[in-house]
């Protein structure tokens, strides 16, 4: 039956082509606004690693004290100072620092021009921590790290313009005017947010090239290719040493910590490293710290631009008020059919029959305004790009699950809109409309 | 025109009435505040700059491997830059306006002050001033004779040498405003950062930072005598000369050094058309969907009059038929509407305001100005009207005859 009356709904579309008309645009036009906004909303909100995100944390110390920190909150990165004695303490399962690093490459082979790379000075705990997917060999090891080894790990992309694609595990690699040894080669691997790195604004840049052993980058005197913050403290002091004696923060640590236990122990042993800072009289205020997981982290840094929830909302506000409209639209649609109503409820239909018959009816609307709302979909995701940073255009993509939740979505709206028209057109009386006519 | 007919009628028709209502309501709502968020947007976009904005190209190298002797190689750059012919002015900067990333300094007025004063942007480089197009409002521009090296000037701050060190500086007027309300700014003192002491010797109108917090801070900034060597250099050349002179200026600059990385080449009005992409967007994004509202709003309109039209003939047809004359029918129609419209557009007031509550409270909005409203209320009723002429001029052709028949 349910087929019958969805026959006689699409039958029933060809019947007053300027409201059904109407309806559609109006629905396929609310749905489309939506689901392109939410498109882009659910690239940028998402867990970058779901599956690792409750265990890794972001600590953090405050080393500027309430005269120059954000509102109490402590800096968003480390001095290096304080991310070594991180690393030293050794507290966490795994742990890693890292900086931004910009350096140019020479190409391998023929008379290409050098060009700039970015990509990161860390430990070699960062690959497994963040399950780092790779193509060829792996990352470097503790021994790599103690020994402040020139090795790199580079990525698929850099892999395939310096190698042609090649397994290069064990080649050498030009970065700035330094020879590294290649221990590895990853798979395409780029999370969004770039979580790891919220500090530099990176969170939706290109995917980064290279990996070097921080260790190493140290003892070459690299400066940050990211962000160095030095608050109210003053400036970079004197020199590169002077630099990282300093109290500028440009170092992101990370730790991973299994269980809530391991946490509230590792938020014990920041604390107390504050506070034997303070007793050595470089606070001079009580022990500030946090340790965020990836999820607080993110939600702390704002990782969602304004511009995406203010959008969606927007969108919404559009979609309601198209469905109000719907609701009109299709009252009027069922009104002029009473006469039709009450012929068939006269021959014995029932009042649940004409609901079906009239639900099954707005669903077909439904359907259609899904079917050009995920036309419209489909062209405004090739046009987020003008509305949307291209960096953050370039995430949102129509996928089986949008398709389906567009068709859904406009489907669901629809027949919700029903309900009204449809009780009304239920309460056609027979008997008036038979007299008349 | 007698309301009360239309009212007792609307009565009977509650729910369509409603939904007219309902609609307009959220239409005023949504509208009000997009086109206020829009003239927000519009006004960051246009922010002033303060800097010769068509006559600026910046060109940015990196060297490759470790640096040496920066500072005679920048020189050579500067010169060979002076020597392409229609380049008006040089000078080797640290950062430039609407650029993005920025070198910033507390700034206080009183060495003993706990506490910053203000954040201020501080650009370095000789020749800035001239290069960037600035505008002097009072004393004087930096000279040569006030500039020094930056590894002078920190070895001498380190060494507690007064003699290596800046002296002078030149504010930006919004920057004097907020130190010294209503006083003169020449001659006064400022620290800088860690206690460098600087007199100010000139004021300039205007000269936004690299990148805006907050858009009342957004002209922060000041011009420390300090010579960089950081392979940024600001351009300045006529308008239609840009293209070529860029061109030129890679080649020249390649010819003086070939190992090096150009890091960024582009216009001043790159610059800035990046700098406000976002806003742009968020323009586009929200005058599309006030217009496709007011589009959805009239088409439903539109509908529901026609419905409204075709379930009464009959009582039109009476109407006539009893004297009515078609000015009349269309009158009615039209009043209804305007009946309509003005109550939804009441209830859309106070609902326009509820959500510019909402996003005062979560994207720090400032409120609603009012004016807003009555221009909201104009576009609504001419739409109204626009949409329901259709259905009543229909209303209006129905003739008397419809009342004899089927009764």
């Amino acid at each position: 039956m349910f087929v019958h009356y969805a026959q006689l709904g699409l039958l029933s579309l060809r019947r007053n082509p300027l409201l059904t008309a109407l309806m559609i645009m109006s629905i396929a036009f609310g749905v489309a606004a939506s689901m392109v906004t939410y498109a882009v909303f659910r690239a940028v909100s998402g867990d970058p690693i779901p599956q690792k995100s409750a265990h890794l944390f972001a600590p953090q110390v405050d080393n500027w004290g309430p005269q120059y920190n954000r509102k109490g909150e402590p800096a968003s990165a480390m001095t290096y100072t304080d991310a070594m004695a991180l690393m030293h303490a050794h507290k966490a399962k795994r742990q890693t620092v890292l900086f931004q690093v910009l350096m140019s490459v020479m190409p391998t082979q023929g008379s290409g021009l050098p060009f700039k790379s970015a990509g990161y000075a860390t430990y070699g705990d960062f690959f497994s921590m963040f399950d780092v997917p790779f193509q060829y060999g792996q990352g470097w090891n503790a021994q790599d790290d103690d020994n402040r080894a020139a090795v790199a790990v580079i990525s698929r992309d850099l892999n395939q313009k310096l190698f042609g694609g090649a397994n290069s595990v064990g080649r050498e690699i030009e970065l700035e005017e330094q020879t590294y040894r290649i221990v590895g080669v990853t798979e395409h691997w780029d999370p969004k947010p770039r979580f790891f790195d919220m500090f530099n604004g990176n969170a939706y840049t290109d995917a980064s090239e290279v990996y070097i052993p921080f260790t190493h980058a140290i003892d070459l005197k690299m400066d940050t290719g990211g962000n160095n913050s030095c608050s109210g403290v003053g400036n970079r002091g004197v020199g590169w040493d002077g630099w990282i004696r300093g109290e500028c923060v440009w170092i992101s640590p990370w730790v991973e910590l299994d269980s809530k236990a391991d946490a509230d122990e590792y938020l014990q042993f920041l604390h107390a490293y504050a506070q034997e800072q303070q007793r050595a009289g470089r606070f001079s205020w009580a022990p500030n710290v946090r340790l965020r997981d990836v999820n607080a982290w993110l939600e702390f840094q704002h990782a969602v631009p304004p511009e995406s929830r203010l959008s969606l909302t927007v969108a919404l506000g559009f979609f309601v008020i198209c469905l109000v409209n719907t609701i009109g639209l299709l009252l009027a649609k069922f009104m002029r059919r009473a006469p039709e109503i009450g012929i068939r409820r006269a021959l014995g239909a029932s009042r649940a029959d004409i609901y079906r018959q009239f639900l099954a009816e707005a669903g077909m609307v439904g359907l259609a305004g899904g079917v050009l709302g995920l036309f419209l979909t489909g062209l405004g995701m090739a046009g987020a790009g003008m509305v949307f940073e291209p960096q953050i255009a370039r995430l949102a993509h129509l996928d089986m699950s949008l398709v389906a939740l567009t068709l859904l979505v406009a489907i669901g709206a629809t027949v919700l809109a029903a309900f009204y028209p449809t009780w009304r057109a239920a309460q056609v009386q027979p008997a008036w409309q038979l007299k008349s006519n | 025109m007698d309301i009360l007919p239309i009212l007792s009628t609307l009565r009977r028709h509650k729910i369509t009435a409603l939904l007219v209502i309902l609609e307009i309501a959220l239409t005023c709502a949504i509208v009000c505040n997009a086109v206020f968020l829009v003239s927000q947007r519009l006004e960051r976009i246009h922010m002033v700059s303060g800097v010769a904005e068509h006559e600026l190209l910046e060109v940015e190298l990196a060297n490759i491997g470790p640096k040496a002797d920066d500072s005679a190689r920048t020189a050579e750059d500067l010169a060979a830059l002076r020597q392409i012919p229609g380049v008006t002015s040089v000078a080797s900067v640290n950062q430039l306006p609407f650029a993005n990333s920025s070198n910033n300094s507390g700034i206080k007025i009183d060495r003993k002050q706990n506490k910053s004063s203000l954040n201020a942007t501080t650009y370095y480089g000789e020749n800035i001033a001239d290069t960037f197009g600035l505008q002097l409002v009072a004393g004087r521009f930096l000279k040569a004779d006030d500039y020094v090296d930056i590894d002078t000037a920190k070895k001498a701050f380190v060494a507690g040498d007064a003699k290596g060190l800046p002296k002078n500086t030149v504010i930006t007027l919004a920057m004097a405003e907020r130190l010294w309300p209503g006083q003169q700014a020449l001659g006064k003192q400022i620290y800088m950062g860690n206690d460098l002491p600087l007199t100010v010797v000139g004021v300039i109108k205007n000269l936004v930072r690299p990148s805006i917090w907050d858009d009342a801070t957004a002209q922060y900034s000041m011009l420390v005598p300090i010579q960089v060597s950081d392979g940024v250099y600001a351009i300045r050349t006529a308008p239609q000369e840009r293209d070529r002179v860029l061109k030129a200026a890679l080649e020249k600059l390649k010819q003086a050094n070939p190992h090096r990385v150009v890091l960024q080449k582009r216009t001043w009005d790159e610059i800035r058309e990046k700098f406000f992409q976002n806003d742009r967007a968020m323009t586009g994004l929200l005058v599309g969907v006030c217009v496709a509202l007011l589009v959805v709003t009239a088409l439903g309109i539109v509908g529901l009059g026609s419905f409204w039209v075709a379930q009464r003939r009959r009582q039109i047809g009476v109407r006539r038929a009893l004297g009515a004359t078609r000015g009349n029918i269309l009158h009615y129609f039209q009043t209804e509407n305007f009946l309509l419209a003005t109550i939804g557009i009441v209830l859309g007031m106070a609902l326009a305001y509820g959500v510019n509550l909402f996003l005062m409270v979560h994207y720090e909005l400032p409120r609603l100005p009012v004016m807003y409203l009555p221009l909201g209320a104009v576009v609504l009723w001419l739409i109204g009207q626009v949409a329901v002429l259709g259905p009543a001029m229909r209303a209006a052709a129905v003739p008397p005859v419809v009342a004899t028949r089927s009764v």
